[in-house]
This record gives C-alpha cells, structure tokens and sequence, in this order.
C-alpha cells in the first residue's frame, strides 16, 4: 500500500481540506485504522488504512487547504517495501481517476494504477491530449504565459490544446484571432464530453465559454455591490410609433420593441452620461458614446454583441444591425470585436413572459438594464383604474460608479423616452 | 512466400525506412497487427545508403584528420595511410549491423516483414489490396506509403556508376579519384565534398544559388563557405552547368560563371542536386491520393485524400530527413489506432532540427534571421564564437560560431544555428526549448556545464539579451 491519495468523497468533489492526521510518521498502521480526517464544504470524512504498513511520510500537512483529489497525502509501506516518494516522477501530481465512478477511498488501487500507467508501454499517443490534470494548477508554457501576460489574458479561461492540455502559443493566438466560435461548443462536442456517467448524474466538461462566464459573473457580483431600481413603464405609445414606423419602414426591415428600447437606453445615457461609466479601481472611465451589448443566448450561454454609438444610430439601422450581430451571434461567427468593450448591457426576457428580474452586471460596465414583459395591467390614473400596457425595467448599478441617485435620475429618463417616443427626436 | 495466399492487416506499411519501420512499431505497439513491406534492405535509404554510412565514412575522414594533425596534440605518428576498401567495408558493417537490429526489432514487435515490392490493388470488400511481387496479396484497413525517395538527375548528365556518380557509388568507391567535382551543395553535396577533402582528394562544389546550403541561415552559410574555401575545397556559387563530357580520362565540365563560359575536367562527378519521391508504380491512380509537384499531399495526421492511406517522409516533401519521417510515422499509427481522433494538427516543420556531418559540423532547427524578418518578426539576434569557448580550444577544434533568434515582443526563441565541432549533438537543447516553448528567460535560468561546448550556446542566448560573458 505504498501512496495514500486525497480521496473524493463525493463524485463532483475537486478538491478538500486535510483536517487532521490521526497517526504520525513512524506509526504503526493496521487494515481498518482511521489515519486521517477529510474536510469539504458538506462534509467530514475518514481516511481509512487498507493494508498493514508503517507510515513513512505525510506529503500534506494538516490543516492544508485546496488539496485536490488524486494528490498524494502520504505514503505507508509495507516492512521492507522501498519508497516510491522521489523514485517516481509523479509523486506529487499523481494523475486524478479518470473517471468520477472511480473515485473512491480505495487509494491502493489509485496507486496501482499509476504506477502501471508509468512503466508499460503507453497506448496513449505520445502527444495526446490527456484527460486527467490536477485542476489547482494552469498547465501552460512559458511562452504561452509570456504572449498571455502581454495581451491580458487570463490563462484560466484558455483550454490548452497540448500535452496534457498544456496551454501552449497556438492556443492563445486562437484566442486573439479566431471568431468566438472557437470557444463555442459545437452540439456534437457537448454530447460528446457527456461521457462521465455516473449513477445520478452526468459530468458534462465545462465550455470554453461557460468558463468566461462563470468566471467575469462571478468576478461581477464578488467585486461590483450591486443594488436595483425598478419601474414600470407604459409602453402603449412606443407600441403605436412602432406600427407607424414599420408601416413606413423599407422592405425587410421589422423594427422589434427591443430596438427602440436599444435606442432609448442609449438617448438616456447620453442625456444621464454619469450612467455610461465604468470602475478602474483609483479611475472611472466615462464612456462618450453609448455602446450598448445586448445579451443574446446562444447554445450552452449567451453573448453581448454590440451596437455602437446607438444614440446616433436611426431605428432602421439598429434593427438590420441587431438582427446580423444576433444571426452571426447564433452561429458563433462573431469576431471579438464585435462583443468586446461595451459601455452598458440590456437585457430582455420579455419575451419568456417573465415580469421582471434583476440582471447582474456585464463588467466592467457600471450598469444593466433588465427588460421585463410588456403586458396589460391594471393601472390607476386620475383616481381611476384603466388598462395599460406596461413593461417593468430594473436597473442594476454598479455602486462604485453609479449612486443611486444617478440610476434613479437615468431610469426616470429612460422611462420619459419610451413613454415619449416623440423625446428621442430632440 | 511464393504461393498466392492473401493475408489480412489492420496496417500495412509499404517501405522499411526510418518512416516505415517506425510506423509499424508504433502501430504494433498500440495493439494493430501491422506489416512492412521492403524490396531491399529494411531501415531503408537511412540507414544503408543515406545517413548511417556516410557518418561511418565522415568518422574515418575525422581520424584522418585528426592523425594528419597529431603534432598539435604532441604525438608524432607517421603519414596517415588511407586503406580505401577498409573504409568502405567499415561503412558497410555499420549499415548492415543496423539493417540486422531493424529486423530483430520487427520481430520483437511481432510484425511481418515482406521482402517484396509492392503496389496498391483494389478495394476487396471495404478493405484495400496490396499486391506484392512475390505472388502474394495482402489486404489492410489502412495503408502507409513510406516508399521514400531517389536521388534527382541534372537532363545530360546521366549517371554512368562511374565517373558520374550519385550518393550509393558515392560512398563505395573502389578507386580514390584525385580531382571530384561535387554538384549541389545541399547536405549531401557538402558532406561528400567534406569527406573526399579530407581523403586528399581536389574537391570542386559546384551550386546554381547564390549561396551554399540554402537551408542554413545565411550567416552560418557564409560561415561555412569559408571554413571549407580554408580546407583548401574550390567553391562557385550562381553557376550553371552546361555541359558535361565524359572523357577517357574522367570528365569535363563547362560551366557559365558571370556570363562567361569555362570548363576544367576531374576524374569524377557527384550529382547531389536533390531528391525525388518516388511515387510511380505503387499504383496510386487505383486511389485519391494526390500529387503537388511530384510530393504527396496529407492533411496533419499524414492521411491522403484517400481514406485510410497515409503517406509519410520523403515522398511527402521538405526536409528530407529521416526523424522527420520517423515522426510523421508515429504520427500515422495514432491516428490510425485512434480512430482518426489524434494530431489533427499535424508536425510543426518549424520544429524539425537539421544536421549537416562536414567539418565543422552545421545544425539548426526553426527560422532563419531572414525567415524570421520576412514573416514580420522584430528580432533579436545572439551570437558567440567557439573560439571563446574552453572546451572547445582544448579539443583543438574551435572554429565555428552559434547564432540564436528571438522574438523582441515575447522572447520566443524562433530559431538556431550553429556550425563547429559536434554541434549536430548540441542543437536538440535547442529543439526540446522551442519544442517546449521557453521564453529566453528560461533559457538564461537555465545551467550549462562547465566545461562543456553546450556552454557556447547559453552565451549565444546571453548574448542576444547583451548579458554575454565570455565574448
């Protein structure tokens, strides 16, 4: 029994903290024996000794945080039986199961495992990519990190393509140059990673794009203090200049309510230019056009094309542009500029026949706009109850940037312009 | 095997070279029952009449050498006397002794070998015919064509095996001419003017470029020009042969220099102006295999447009190298063996060092500094003579310099080039750096021992970061 390795106590378990040896180097150990303590966010577990031994070495110390599973912890042998600690290379990383059904405490069988992964002659190609990394470490070459580190790119959110997924030249100039289809799961690659079955649940590998999402979302709500401002908003005369302005419209052109929400967010950033900003830490950055992203789902996530300068943008030519950035969107045939670098984001779920909800903010803008359905509702006006159609907006806001007196001022603007289609005229 | 018998492979490699052999072990290994077949000598051009003997014929050349050059050492020896059978016949044994292993190694991997020549028959019920000429057939899922490549002749200058010779008379002659012209001064041209130079022989290179070993940066060209013109060798570049007469005596060659025409006569004539794949009579019209100026084409994986055949080495183009061949080999058996799910990618020609064995030796691997500034590279340029270097003084053998190639913007180390004593040992540090995608800072961290020649080439990445300490 010579290596003992971080256990998985849970198939989706990556990584857990080492609460305590109950043995020391030295000891004795017997088949049964409790020798250590494993800690995850839900649970305590126990590291059971499988075979008689001494224990030799503890590679991780007690307390150690973040160990991931299928690291070795500790090695106990047998009277007799040599180390494997510094005659093997992969002591420290030895490789993860490869799949989750395997992980269990049986470390035994894990070691066995490597150690016959190492001496027999391979069947993996010799430059294959390779399944099982330790996920704490960004495998990537020197020049990889160098190229990265130049052109600000987190190599966390690169899938590596070399040995072992490696993170090597090629993968990050893709980054730079190829249209965000490249980090677009195709439908047939996404069933394809779908492989890791196991009793309850499958383990579907992470798209490139799922990364940045989870990734820039997170940074968002961990580091923006986000707060909210709704209203709602009769949209019964942007409906009618809608109809006036699609019976008059060119051929092919069908202007949707979301262009002239586009339109009137980005007449009111100009109009409030305190909410088109962003946070730079010791600056913020005012934006002097309105560039509004629109988020559009696209297969396995969204994305936020762009419509540049929108404020002087006639309704005609952000329809026919929102439609070519949405199609192109849809098929992953954006180029990073055309996604990249908006000032304020809107997003609509009217469409689902959601109310309305707060969205949270695409950084580093300072805010988003959450479009919910246009309806009919009961409304009193005048002392009297009537029927409009109305739409609830929230704001999100950026504190940093945007205090709650600028969302307000902006949202109230907002509201003045679609309720006046007539304003945006001025 | 004389009767007609069919036999069924998953692989069927069709040349034993570096390539082929390669390519059958690998497959072998990865649990296909593979086949090669071979019409003369398993391990190929490489390893009988290419790469291996002619580094036994350059080994004599280097004792030579160094027995003419004793004094300097402090030992007094007679004239060195040159047994020219011997020397052939010690090439010989070393090719032979490593054509036998070749085979044992086939064994040892339990892969047949079918001494025959072969060519590509139909389609038998989804699976293709290999047809030998030995009567017997073999049927594969998946063919390799490694059948490699022969030398290239000039139109007029018809090789006659005895005073126009290419590489295989080349490296067995059975008399010593006393004048050699050598046409072509790629490696093999500049190897054989290296090794009949040293055997005391009037050695003439001839080249149509502007430069010797065009493949070279053009530092280390000129380098070499110069090093070989000091060997007392006669060089001319940008000349055209026009003409060439075989005499009673030998040969006479006319040649137009600048515009202006003369000839001078020799015992011999080397043709060494390049290869050709060979490509005919394997039957790939019964195929979609494509051709593109004699090569056959592949996408990364080594897989031709026909389904199931590969094709790898020469026939499929620059460098002519063997390991370039033996890799593109690994390269078929995986993917074959993955099911087509591996190396898309393909071999990054950019990577694939290159040996020249005269002396000085040349070795290089990546982007020459004209390469590197034509596709838009700022550089920065490291060089360091072998002279300053102790070990190579105390060998006595310290002409030749190293040049290294970065990237300004990343320091990506983009290409180098060396030429001097056993560089063709030193480069792959060079090869595993870029392979591995060091920065020059990896290279600067890294230590070199002392004393090593290896120590030249930290000071040649020193010194394109102006932190050279030796020079």
């Amino acid at each position: 029994m010579p290596l003992i390795m971080m256990p998985a106590l849970s198939p989706t378990m990556t990584e857990g903290k080492l609460a305590k040896w109950l043995v020391a180097v030295g000891d004795s150990v017997s088949s049964g024996d409790i020798i250590a303590e494993i800690e995850t966010d839900k649970a305590v577990m126990e590291v059971e000794a499988l075979e008689d031994g001494v224990m030799v070495s503890i590679a991780v110390a007690e307390g150690t945080e973040g160990v991931a599973v299928g690291t070795v912890i500790a090695e106990i042998l047998d009277e007799g039986e040599e180390s494997q600690i510094g005659a093997e290379p992969n002591q420290t990383s030895a490789p993860m199961p490869e799949k989750a059904s395997d992980l269990s405490l049986d470390t035994t069988k894990n070691a066995e495992v490597t150690e016959t992964n190492i001496k027999k002659v391979s069947s993996a190609p010799m430059s294959a990519v390779s399944t099982s990394v330790d996920p704490s470490r960004i495998l990537a070459s020197p020049l990889a990190k160098r190229i990265a580190a130049i052109r600000g790119i987190d190599l966390a959110s690169i899938k590596g393509t070399g040995p072992k997924g490696r993170i090597i030249k090629r993968d990050i100039e893709e980054i730079d140059s190829a249209p965000i289809k490249a980090h677009l799961p195709s439908v047939t690659s996404m069933s394809a990673v779908a492989g890791a079955q196991t009793g309850s649940s499958t383990l579907v590998e992470n798209s490139q794009m799922r990364m940045i999402i989870a990734e820039r979302l997170q940074q968002s709500k961990q580091e923006a203090p986000h707060f909210y401002l709704n209203m709602d908003i009769d949209i019964g005369a942007m409906l009618d200049a809608r109809r006036t302005l699609n019976a008059h419209a060119p051929d092919g052109v069908k202007i949707s309510v979301n262009d002239m929400l586009i339109k009137a967010a980005a007449i009111a950033l100009k109009r409030v230019p305190k909410a088109n900003a962003s946070w730079e830490g010791t600056h913020t950055r005012l934006w002097n056009t309105a560039d509004i992203s629109v988020a559009v789902a696209v297969e396995g996530g969204l994305v936020t094309p762009i419509i540049a300068a929108a404020e002087d943008k006639g309704l005609n030519v952000i329809s026919a542009e929102m439609m070519d950035l949405a199609s192109r969107a849809r098929q992953g045939k954006l180029m990073p500029e055309e996604y990249t670098g908006g000032s304020f984001t809107i997003s609509n779920l009217g469409m689902f026949g959601i109310s309305a909800f707060s969205a949270v903010i695409n950084p580093p803008q300072g805010a988003i706009l959450a479009i919910g359905a246009g309806e009919e509702r009961a409304v009193v006006r005048d002392g009297q109850l009537t029927v409009a159609t109305m739409m609830t907006a929230t704001l999100s806001c950026d504190h940093r940037v945007v205090d709650g007196a600028v969302g307000a001022e902006w949202l109230k603007t907002f509201k003045e312009i679609v309720e006046n289609p007539v304003l945006a005229l001025a | 095997m004389t009767d007609t018998k069919t036999i069924f492979y998953d692989v069927v490699v069709i040349g034993g070279g570096p390539g082929g052999y390669v390519a059958a072990i690998r497959a072998s290994q990865l649990g296909l029952k593979a086949a090669v077949v071979e019409r003369e000598n398993m391990g190929g051009i490489c390893l009988n009449w290419g790469c291996i003997p002619t580094k036994a014929l350059l080994r004599t050349a280097e004792v030579k050498h160094l027995i003419d050059h004793a004094k300097e050492f402090g030992i007094t020896v007679g004239k060195a006397d040159v047994d020219l059978q011997a020397v052939v016949k010690r090439s010989r044994k070393v090719a032979q002794q490593l054509s036998s292993g070749i085979s044992h190694l086939m064994k040892k991997n339990n892969i047949d070998v079918h001494m025959a020549e072969a060519a590509l028959g139909g389609i038998v019920s989804g699976k293709r015919e290999v047809v030998l000429n030995n009567g017997t057939t073999l049927t594969a899922k998946n063919i390799i064509l490694a059948t490699g490549a022969k030398a290239s002749v000039l139109p007029g200058i018809e090789p006659n095996g005895e005073t126009i010779v290419t590489y295989r008379d080349a490296m067995t002659p059975k008399t010593m001419p006393k004048s050699l012209i050598v046409i072509g001064s790629g490696a093999i041209g500049i190897e054989f003017a290296s090794f009949y130079a040293d055997m005391g022989v009037e050695v003439t290179v001839l080249e149509a470029q502007k430069r010797i070993l065009t493949a070279e940066d053009e530092d280390i060209s000129a380098y070499a020009l110069k090093a070989m013109k000091g060997r007392g060798l006669v060089i001319k570049t940008d000349v055209n042969v026009d003409n060439v007469t075989v005499t009673s005596s030998g040969v006479t060659v006319s040649i137009n220099e600048n515009g202006k025409s003369h000839s001078f006569n020799a015992d011999r004539i080397i043709l060494a102006v390049g290869i050709t794949a060979n490509t005919d009579g394997i039957g790939l019209e019964k195929t979609k295999v494509k051709l593109d100026r004699g090569h056959v084409v592949t996408n990364g994986a080594m897989e031709t447009d026909e389904k199931g055949i590969y094709a790898i080495g020469d026939m499929t183009g620059a460098p002519w190298l063997a390991h370039k061949a033996s890799h593109e080999g690994i390269i078929a058996a995986e993917h074959i063996a993955s099911g087509g799910e591996s190396h898309a990618e393909g071999v990054d020609r950019n990577l694939i060092p290159g040996c020249t064995y005269c002396r000085p030796q040349i070795a290089s691997v990546g982007m020459t500094e004209s390469d590197a500034i034509a596709a838009g590279y700022t550089v920065k340029v490291g060089r360091f003579p072998f002279l300053a270097n102790g070990k190579a003084i105390a060998l006595g053998d310290d002409n030749g310099m190293i040049k290294t190639i970065f990237d300004a913007k990343t320091g990506a180390l983009l290409g180098a080039h060396m030429i001097g004593p056993e560089v063709t040992e030193l480069i792959q540090g060079y090869a595993i750096a870029m392979t591995l995608e060091t920065t020059e800072e990896d290279l600067i961290h890294t230590i070199f021992p002392h004393p090593t020649l290896s120590e030249a080439m930290h000071e040649a990445v020193l010194d394109a970061y102006d932190k050279a300490l030796h020079f």
